[in-house]
């Protein structure tokens, strides 16, 4: 049976009720009196020096309050990368500047140059037009080969080159590499491409800043997933303002996916201007400046090569990969291609030797950094492409060829710095292969066939790291922060709960997750407790919510915190009960005496704590207890999926026509939630494989700048998906044996769709062995006439 | 968006009037001009919204069979009142952006603008449709004269688009993915006099007639006959959504598919 409350029920998403009539409070929706509005002028050439800025006319156009350029951040701080990566040589990575607004040069389109805040929105724009800008013109770099080599043009000229680091992972010593290979029955090589995306939150973002003048407290209002994250690396980095006058809020986030984690320079300058200016000051991005500001994600060019022996037991893996950095770093870029990336290269099987070789680019674009994944998903495409490619090459079945390279054997030690606690991917293969009746294919294929289909089958198993930590060990790898969480769990005297937490929920369900655990804990009602999050003024100092962390870590320190409540209301219990607290045992919300029937109620318990007139003397009254959670490793959630496309052989379009996805996520609190998580995963992965595509021209214009170009996933884009989500191994080091499972669908279905892709071509008598994301109708023509 | 005026006349004869003013612009359903106002792309001095006008509206039969469709008739009414009389026309419509764009978005408009990837320039020019303005009547072979242009003069309403009905008529579309315009889209019209063949999203002249598989089909209406024929790619459009080659080819088979249709 089903539970219909607690740990294991679905509970309906009790935050949806608001979101769904309209009654959410997003960032926009907050108005504070007197506020100006922001417009940024922004550059709309990819890289040039600024020969001129004048702002005179601007400064005396109706309403405009003040304009801002570069000159008015000399002194400031610019935004922080918040993970430093040593390259293979030791040295530290290049480290530009990253001005709030431009310096002298502009550096992709898009990068903001001058500032004007104005009564309203239409007068800052006015203004904004106002203003005398010429630039100067310089090439573009873009093409991520041709900027690392020498004599090219620098995006930044203090830089030695455009090269952030060259950064190895695994095995060092390149003969012992090489020899694998030479002494190997068969190596596969695949050159591709893992393509750049615009996340695209419904939400676009927004910030808004007051200053008050008597108390000098400032107030920030902004679109994030991690609101003591900004407010740290604002006042500690870039405006140098003490972190207890400053308030940050992420109220109600329409979507992050990533794009939401990272500290923007609208954010500061809203916060800088609201006392330069004595106003609030607001901005909204549009979408097309969501399109050339928010952080963009993946973009990699890599080449994969994967050794095997007679028996087709893998044993060398090679990659050298280029992964772009766009124009500045953004906050957690540089750790996305290195330690959320090679750390995942052996994938789900035991390849003993393994080497990663990253080159992290600058070029004239937005700044990429992580996107729903981060790196995960560029290390399973990989992986998974080359092994089908290999199946292919000889003929081995692309299943059986991934089993007999299963590792089984737990806890495993990866060559690539992780160690897996815990998996059974045989175990979930039994469950994708019956959850997607494998077994039917070849009928449903003679019926595509026979409609003058081609169809195709594409497996993909992934594994992927989330909550990472602890923070001693990211300490070492660069983490300019830890990552840790945080919650309190505050009970009030008629025994509801109030759970202040640092994870920050932005599509997630923790308000209605979160409490299922507590619930479950005390054995109250789900309804009695509630989630605090997003304020800093509120919530202890988490980290927020990204990298499927926020039920194992932030979940975690919830446990503890309600472990210590539960601790302190059993020695009130003990004393009202007149027994030894070591007698007293909680059960649906009842303290009782073991053997006995005496009981007190919880209600009773926490009355007495905050009237305390009956009390033990030492014991504190009051009951709100804060636990502080570091796990001891990553989580490991794994999977295996199973797409079937059909392919039109006249248009190249292809349509999937079933996705089935086998996930082991360890224990799950809320199925409902898990798999509309996975959902939408999918959906996001099926987007990249298929529609997603942010290109830029040879100038460095953005092409796919609006909805008009760039490809979202529309619900008839998708199919019905399977969900298995029966494989459970807990994760062996946190309280809830919780792995995180916010993430898994956009890491595991993109390899799926195109194996399917490549699959179904193959079976119609096209010898394609690949095509590069998207798989557009037009490029699977293209592959198709050869 | 810059400031302007606005007015909505209830007669044709007012909103020519309204037009006259310098640097005015006709309002159909906003479905190109609202967004191009959004990005400060365009700053009329007014806008005249055509859409309080009651002559303009709606579908009827003509005493001659010919379906006429009122200007600034919406997509959405389109393909719901012209489903009898003229169905391949209504199916056309019903595929037009999304619900939102369709109960707003309106024929005239749609044929002014001339987008080269809009579906109605299709379905006018492969009917041999008749452009009624306030002045004058326009057969859809004069009107369309390249992308985003027309031979519309300054001021000049369509009132309304007369469409002869055929014996059997097709659209197909072959979605761009992401604007869901036409990346090709094919109208076939089989009338009693010759076959008609009209595509639009492929070529960088915007609409046209693609005569060589009219005559084919003249000759001989099924799919087959279209056998060895091809569009030359060098004036198709190429772009990140699909080469020139690759839309000279799915001209070809969006004919086919719509010859397939009709039979």
């Amino acid at each position: 049976m089903p539970k219909d409350s607690g740990i294991g029920a679905s509970s309906k998403r009790r935050e949806d009720v608001r979101f769904l009539t309209g009654a959410g409070n997003y960032t926009d929706d907050i108005n504070v009196h007197g506020q100006a509005h922001v417009y940024f002028l922004r550059s709309d050439i990819a890289h040039g020096r600024i020969s001129n800025l004048d702002t005179s006319a601007a400064e005396s156009m109706p309403g405009v309050v003040r304009v801002f350029t570069g000159k008015d951040f000399e002194g400031v701080g610019g935004i922080p990368c918040g993970w430093e990566v040593t390259d293979k040589h030791g040295a530290p990575m290049q480290e530009p500047a990253h001005p709030i607004l431009a310096q002298g040069k502009v550096r992709h389109v898009g990068d903001p140059i001058a500032a004007v805040v104005a009564d309203t929105l239409a007068q800052a724009r006015d203004a904004a037009e106002a203003i005398d800008l010429d630039i100067e013109e310089l090439p573009a770099v873009l093409d991520m080969k041709a900027a690392a080599k020498d004599g090219t043009t620098l995006v930044h000229d203090d830089l030695k080159n455009n090269i952030c680091y060259d950064w190895q992972l695994g095995e060092t010593d390149n003969a012992k590499v090489d020899e694998v290979f030479a002494n190997a029955a068969h190596v596969t090589s695949l050159d591709l491409v893992n393509n750049r995306l615009v996340a695209n939150p419904m939400e676009p973002r927004v910030a808004v800043a007051e200053y008050s003048r008597g108390t000098e407290d400032y107030t920030l209002y902004t679109t994030s997933q991690n609101p003591h994250v900004i407010r740290l690396l604002m006042c500690a980095f870039v405006l140098g303002l003490p972190e207890h006058k400053v308030r940050v809020v992420a109220p109600d986030v329409g979507g992050g996916f990533g794009t939401k984690i990272f500290h923007y320079a609208e954010e500061a300058f809203c916060t800088f201007a609201a006392k330069a200016c004595n106003r609030p000051v607001k901005w909204s991005a549009s979408r097309s400046e969501a399109f050339m500001s928010d952080a963009h994600g993946r973009d990699h060019v890599t080449n994969i090569e994967l050794a095997l022996d007679a028996e087709n037991n893998f044993i060398g893996l090679r990659t050298n990969t280029y992964a772009n950095m766009g124009a500045y770093l953004s906050t957690f870029a540089s750790s996305v291609p290195t330690w959320l990336h090679g750390t995942l290269a052996a994938g789900n099987y035991t390849t003993p030797v393994i080497q990663v070789n990253v080159k992290a680019m600058f070029t004239n674009t937005v700044p990429v950094d992580a996107y729903r994944g981060a790196g995960r998903p560029e290390a399973t495409y990989q992986l998974e492409r080359v092994i089908d490619k290999a199946a292919r090459e000889l003929g081995a079945d692309p299943i059986a060829l991934r089993r007999q390279n299963f590792i089984t054997q737990f806890p495993y030690d990866t060559p690539v710095a992780l160690t897996y606690d815990t998996g059974d991917y045989n175990g979930t293969m039994d469950k994708l292969e019956a959850a997607a009746d494998l077994a039917g294919f070849a009928a449903r294929r003679a019926s595509s066939e026979a409609n003058g289909k081609m169809r195709g089958l594409g497996i993909n198993c992934y594994i992927e790291a989330c909550g990472i930590a602890p923070s001693n060990i990211v300490g070492m790898l660069g983490a300019r922060a830890g990552l840790y969480d945080a919650a309190t769990v505050r009970v009030n005297a008629t025994g509801s709960i109030s759970v202040m937490v640092g994870a920050h929920s932005h599509g997630q369900g923790h308000e209605t997750a979160f409490p299922q655990v507590v619930a479950e804990m005390i054995g109250i009602d789900e309804s009695m407790i509630e989630i605090v999050h997003g304020d800093t003024s509120k919530i202890p100092f988490g980290m927020g919510t990204y990298g499927s962390r926020s039920l194992a870590v932030c979940g975690s320190a919830m446990v503890k915190a309600t472990e210590k409540v539960i601790d302190k209301a059993k020695k009130i219990a003990a004393h009202l009960l007149e027994a030894s607290e070591a007698d007293i045992e909680l059960k649906d919300g009842q303290f009782s005496v073991a053997g006995t029937d005496k009981s007190v109620a919880w209600g009773d318990v926490t009355l007495t704590a905050y009237v305390p007139h009956n009390y033990p003397l030492e014991v504190e009254p009051g009951l709100e207890e804060t636990a502080f959670y570091d796990p001891a490793n990553f989580t490991f959630p794994s999977g295996a999926y199973a797409c079937e496309v059909e392919v039109d052989p006249e248009t190249g379009q292809v349509s999937i026509e079933a996705f089935t996805a086998a996930d082991d996520f360890g224990n799950i609190v809320n199925p409902m939630i898990v798999d509309g998580q996975v959902h939408g995963g999918i959906g996001q992965g099926i987007g990249q494989a298929l529609l997603e595509n942010c290109a830029y021209d040879e100038n460095g214009q953005l092409l796919s700048a609006s909805f008009m170009d760039y490809a979202m996933p529309r619900a008839d884009d998708v199919p019905f998906y399977g969900v298995d989500h029966s494989s459970q191994t807990p994760c062996t080091h946190n309280p809830l044996g919780v792995k995180g499972c916010g993430e898994a669908g956009a890491i595991g279905s993109p390899p799926a769709v195109v194996n399917a892709v490549i699959d179904a071509l193959n079976s119609g008598g096209k010898a394609v062995d690949h095509i590069d994301m998207p798989v557009s109708p037009s490029r699977v023509w293209a592959a198709m006439k050869g | 968006m810059y400031n302007f005026e606005f007015e909505k006349p209830s007669t044709i004869a007012d909103a020519v009037a309204a037009l006259g003013d310098e640097d005015a612009q006709a309002l159909g359903g906003g479905q190109t001009l609202i967004p191009t106002l959004k990005q400060r792309l365009a700053s009329p001095s007014a806008l005249v919204s055509l859409s309080g006008i009651a002559e303009m509206q709606g579908v009827c039969v003509e005493d001659d069979g010919s379906v006429a469709i009122g200007g600034a008739t919406p997509h959405a009414v389109v393909a719901r009142e012209a489903a009898g009389s003229y169905p391949a026309l209504a199916a056309l419509a019903g595929q037009i952006g999304d619900p939102a764009v369709r109960n707003r978005g309106t024929i005239g408009g749609s044929v002014a603008n001339n987008d080269p990837a809009a579906c109605y320039p299709a379905g006018v020019l492969g009917s041999g449709a008749t452009i009624v303005t306030n002045t004058r009547q326009i057969a859809a072979d004069d009107f369309f004269e390249g992308m985003f242009s027309t031979a519309l003069e300054e001021g000049e309403i369509i009132t309304s688009v007369r469409f002869p009905v055929p014996q059997a008529a097709s659209y197909q579309k072959f979605l761009q993915p992401a604007s869901r315009f036409a990346l090709v889209g094919v109208y076939v019209a089989r009338f009693a006099d010759g076959v008609r063949v009209a595509v639009t999203g492929a070529s960088e002249d915007g609409v046209f007639r693609w005569s060589e598989a009219e005559q084919a089909l003249s000759k001989e209406f099924r799919a087959d006959a279209l056998m060895g024929l091809s569009i030359n790619p060098m004036n198709m459009i190429g772009d990140l959504h699909g080469s020139k080659d690759y839309r000279a080819h799915l001209v070809a088979v969006m004919t086919k598919r719509a010859v397939a249709a009709c039979l």
